[in-house]
């Protein structure tokens, strides 16, 4: 811990070689690139895109949880899932006249939509549902869990044991959520057709936007006064409770927070990628976001974005070609990160930019 | 602040077991406000139970803690830091990662829940108490630098910064000058002595030559009891006293 401590101390000069107002400009200028993108991209590759840029938005929350707070969540699938669930279900009711039920409903004997639904008929009831529900889930299962002083190792496994349990209860409750199979073949969103380019290029629009006021929103978070606290409790929880501060209730609420952010991503991702299954919320894709983010670099918001898109990317054309190799290929590749760039890419990028301010 | 020689700290019969060991054995101890106090005692004589058990780190079995006038059996160790009792650990408990500036800050904030956290914006006056601070621990050339690039010393004076910015109503100090040079030790104690004007100090110590420099008050440990206490003449003349640290020499 003391070598990393005298890193950042010299970092604090090349860190005013790009004073904020460039970063600003940077930001800027990639908000417009990517809303302009749809002019130039075609559109298979845009939804894909599009798709990738929602889950971004999951990331960057685990990191505001792992790298500024110290909690490694291997659960995150289960408030996104969650998320894109709430989503998939509003989305299968609009596809069906008055009256009528999903399929595999009807298929397990249900004549009425159960209680559980029927508040996700209306667009908006859904979308307040998607923000309050998941967050306040994550938020009050960490408060039990932290209240019991359960931490580091300990808190990643009873995440996991979410995940398993969660991810085994949507297949169990076939009836309900459509089983192991989960939900698909969506119609229309708000009156309009899936089957149409400009509802497609419209949800990339809506993602790039709520990724840009995730960003902006965590960005401004961790550079506050917040954020010097989150560090102090990563790095001296019993210190901070002897000042006066209970972390319990400041860990709960960034879990809460990184809640909001995978449910989020999940009613982006659904719509874009046709469906949700509960493969989807499990203990293998809740792990293979702590990696995007390791890859990309712990605790710099910017990394967890970086870290994203490019393993998704990795993933959609090697997957596609090599299937069974894809995990040996991922885990080799946390591995070597671990290993040899503690920081993920965004120490790489601090290290070439401190030697060219050398020079 | 005025110092009045009011009890400041009474812990009556406190009894810690750890699986069957006594560390704490129906203690009983009191310190006043206008005395420098320092806790001394061979290794397992309780000092850092006791220590825990004040702060709310460790809950005693039976017994009753009294902090300036108030109950505070089984209060949570952050209710208890808010009321104004702050402790500096034996290592030094800093935040390297974050700035000496920073560190001194999250001690200084004046709330320190969640919202406060959130909005808490500083002010001019909060921003000259850290200056303020900063100065009387020498630090105060390097606010900027990182916690974790300071020297074992000036990590010391940190967290005994991080205690005073506080502004608390009881200091708990374990070992303050463990590890340090002699120069340092010199520094602590001018140090330690300026604090104890405004504000009661209470110190845990192992080296006597320092202990005899800055008690007002020593009070002895022993298998979890007080042996005895008063000044450190007095006390260094008592025959038990002598029979339990010679007895460990022997030993």
């Amino acid at each position: 811990m003391s070598a990393s401590g005298n890193s950042l101390t010299l970092e604090a000069p090349a860190s005013r070689i790009f004073p904020r107002l460039y970063k600003l400009g940077a930001f800027i200028g990639l908000l417009v690139a990517l809303l302009l993108a749809p002019l130039v991209i075609p559109i298979t590759p845009l939804g894909l895109l599009g798709q990738f840029l929602a889950l971004a938005i999951l990331a960057i929350g685990l990191d505001l949880i792992w790298g500024y707070t110290g909690i490694l969540s291997l659960g995150q699938g289960v408030f996104f899932g969650l998320g894109g669930y709430l989503i998939a279900m509003h989305l299968k009711l609009q596809g069906l006249d008055p009256g009528e039920l999903p399929d595999f409903m009807t298929w397990s004997g249900i004549t009425s939509l159960p209680l559980v639904w029927q508040p996700l008929e209306s667009f908006w009831l859904t979308l307040s549902l998607m923000f309050v529900a998941p967050g306040l889930l994550a938020f009050l299962f960490a408060l039990v869990v932290f209240r019991s002083r359960i931490r580091g190792v300990y808190f990643a496994i009873i995440t996991q044991a979410l995940a398993v349990g969660v991810s085994t209860l949507f297949v169990d409750l076939q009836a309900y959520t459509g089983g192991s199979s989960g939900l698909t073949s969506f119609q229309t969103i708000l009156g309009f057709s899936f089957y149409d380019n400009s509802t497609q290029i419209g949800l990339y629009e809506v993602t790039v936007v709520l990724l840009a006021l995730t960003l902006a929103a965590l960005w401004w978070l961790t550079r506050s006064h917040f954020g010097t606290l989150l560090r102090a409790i990563r790095d001296g929880e019993n210190r901070m409770r002897f000042l006066g501060y209970n972390p319990v209730t400041y860990k709960a609420f960034v879990f809460g927070v990184a809640g909001v952010c995978a449910a989020l991503a999940g009613a982006l991702y659904v719509p874009q990628n046709g469906i949700i299954a509960p493969a989807m919320l499990g203990v293998v894709p809740s792990i293979e976001m702590v990696i995007w983010v390791a890859i990309g670099g712990r605790g710099t918001i910017i990394g967890a974005l970086i870290g994203t898109l490019l393993v998704s990317y990795l993933k959609y054309y090697l997957s596609n070609a090599y299937a069974d190799f894809w995990l040996y290929l991922i885990g080799a590749l946390f591995i070597a990160v671990v290993l040899f760039l503690p920081d993920g890419l965004m120490g790489l990028g601090r290290r070439f930019a401190r030697r060219g301010a050398a020079a | 602040m005025t110092l009045s020689g009011q009890t400041i700290l009474e812990v009556s019969d406190i009894t810690v077991s750890f699986d069957g060991f006594r560390a704490l054995d129906e203690l009983s101890f009191v310190m006043y406000d206008d005395k420098l106090t320092v806790v001394i005692g061979p290794n397992g004589a309780g000092k850092t139970t006791f220590l825990d058990v004040v702060t709310g780190r460790t809950r005693a079995q039976n017994g009753s803690v009294r902090f300036d006038g108030r109950d505070i059996t089984g209060m949570a160790d952050y209710r208890i830091a808010r009321l104004g009792m702050a402790r500096k650990f034996q290592a030094p408990s800093i935040f390297p990662d974050l700035s000496v500036f920073e560190n001194l800050r999250v001690a200084a904030s004046p709330t320190k829940s969640l919202w406060s956290g959130l909005t808490g914006r500083i002010d001019a006056d909060l921003r000259s108490h850290i200056e303020q601070t900063a100065a009387a621990i020498g630090l105060q050339d390097r606010l900027p630098r990182k916690g974790g690039a300071l020297s074992h010393g000036q990590r010391q004076w940190l967290e005994i910064g991080m205690v005073l910015a506080s502004r608390p109503r009881l200091i708990l100090l374990d070992e303050p000058i463990a590890g340090m040079t002699l120069e340092e030790i010199a520094h602590t104690d001018r140090l330690l002595r300026e604090i104890s004007r405004e504000t009661p100090l209470l110190v845990i110590e192992h080296d006597m030559g320092f202990v005899r420099s800055i008690a007002d008050r020593v009070c002895v440990f022993h298998q979890g009891r007080q042996l005895t206490e008063g000044s450190f003449d007095r006390v260094s003349n008592d025959p038990r006293v002598r029979e339990i640290y010679l007895g460990e020499k022997a030993a």
